[in-house]
């Protein structure tokens, strides 16, 4: 089914009732910044469990969606790096969790293969180390690559600075990085936004991802790390 | 006996010896702790652009007032400074693994006589993930190590075969530590300047690997008595 031109600005509440129980879920950020906050607080308010997530960092335990590990959401994580969130960690300890590292530039990578319709990337990074465990690593005139998998999820929370009503989004500052990149590769796509313009407002030149790819749009709330970012 | 140097003074010996790899235009990664120390010993007619993995090209010191919308990869605030570029994780890592940066300097648990680096986990301990490390000393042309010469144990940080998860094989391409730097042509761990004091034979007793010894050896560059 086609989506919306005129996307539909909801409440983070209606908005995450398109996530089910079991989903996987892409969910934007580094670190502090790019963090869906009002969108992940809303997941944690509707007892949304069982999930896969897709995350470059798990943030820290009481940050973003570092809380929904903590508060046990998650059962499986696929990362680049969980060493900030003691939660993710100690789960993982007591076999609560399972999880899946991956090299920043190859996590990033599959999600874009993800969206972009690729069968897999060929990347060198992590060739001879523990990263090519159950990997194919396959020769291309003479040099190694490890062949790695594209990753889809069933909704992407993403955050931007600004939209318009077709969806179209800028981004901000640092609070980009893995955001562009899910915003292409989940069946829903719900975007946490500053600002909500009229259609023509955004300036094309300046646009990072076309409305195309977006399902819903949420204005960001007032918690602390979301009026921060 | 190595002569013995106070931690503080050794980070600072590290990174400025460092700092002095660097040309002027040179695009350069800088990883957490010593690595990040480099910044402040860069000669003033040097211009760096500074790319951090969460994607700034062009970052500047700390703000005076912390703005959370723009981190480095620590996480830290940081400044944009003329003629910085934002750009996406894909488009970052792009960038490091396509070989268009210069240098990255990283800490270590274990660099070996292969040019092997070990840094980022210690089996039985929690595992933090690698990060954007092992894209780095792929990716990056030149692959600069900082790092104490021992552990906090006196353990020995450089070792005949890395014993540790590796970040990378064969990538190393220098390492720098309080008492020497040592180099890798030909993947071959070489000693190429010491520190006044150090004799071969000292370096040698708190090496873990025989190390092949530079003919153009010459005192470790950067210190003033």
């Amino acid at each position: 089914m086609a989506k919306k031109i005129i996307k539909p600005v909801m409440s983070a509440e209606q908005a995450v009732k398109s996530i089910e129980d079991e989903s996987t879920i892409m969910v934007g950020g580094f670190n502090y910044g790019g963090i869906p906050y009002t969108l992940v607080d809303a997941v944690i308010d509707a007892n949304i469990k069982e999930l896969t997530l897709i995350c470059n960092d798990t943030a820290y335990e009481d940050v973003g969606h570092g809380k929904l590990i903590k508060n046990g959401r998650i059962k499986k994580v696929i990362a680049s790096h969980v060493g900030l969130n003691k939660a993710t960690q100690a789960l993982f300890n007591e076999k609560k969790l399972e999880l899946e590292l991956v090299p920043q530039g190859s996590l990033v990578e599959r999600i874009r293969a993800g969206g972009y319709g690729l069968g897999g990337i060929l990347t060198p990074t992590g060739v001879g180390t523990a990263a090519e465990e159950g990997k194919r690593v396959i020769e291309v005139e003479g040099k190694k690559y490890i062949l790695e998998l594209p990753l889809r999820a069933d909704v992407a929370l993403i955050r931007a600075y600004k939209a318009d009503r077709y969806g179209n989004l800028v981004y901000y500052g640092t609070n980009r990085n893995f955001n562009p990149a899910m915003a292409t590769a989940a069946g829903i796509v719900i975007v946490e936004v500053d600002a909500i313009l009229e259609v023509g407002s955004l300036d094309p030149n300046r646009i990072v991802t076309p409305g195309i790819l977006v399902d819903i749009l949420v204005f960001k709330g007032d918690s602390y790390y979301a009026s921060r970012t | 006996m190595l002569p013995v140097l106070e931690e503080e003074k050794a980070r600072h010996r590290i990174a400025k010896r460092i700092a002095l790899e660097f040309h002027d235009g040179d695009v350069v990664n800088l990883g957490i702790g010593i690595p990040t120390l480099a910044s402040d010993y860069i000669s003033e007619n040097v211009r760096i652009i500074f790319q951090t993995e969460n994607g700034v090209v062009g970052a500047g010191p700390k703000p005076e007032q912390n703005d959370w919308r723009f981190i480095g990869a620590g996480g830290r605030c940081l400044t944009l400074l003329p003629g910085a570029s934002l750009i996406a994780s894909d488009f970052s890592f792009g960038l490091i693994r396509g070989g268009h940066l210069d240098y990255t300097v990283l800490g270590a648990l274990q660099v070996d006589s292969e040019a092997n680096l070990a840094n980022w986990w210690i089996p039985g301990k929690l595992v933090p993930g690698m990060g954007g490390a092992m894209d780095l000393v792929t990716g990056v042309k030149n692959v600069i190590v900082g790092t104490s010469h021992t552990s906090k144990k006196g353990a020995a940080k450089l070792v005949k075969k890395c014993d540790l998860p590796l970040t990378g094989v064969g990538v190393v391409s220098m390492v720098v530590t309080e008492y020497c730097v040592m180099r890798f042509p030909e993947k071959k761990m070489t000693l190429s300047e010491l520190a006044p004091g150090v004799s071969i034979e000292d370096l040698q007793e708190a090496t873990g690997a025989e190390f092949a010894v530079s003919e153009s050896l010459c005192q470790m560059q950067g210190i003033e008595e």
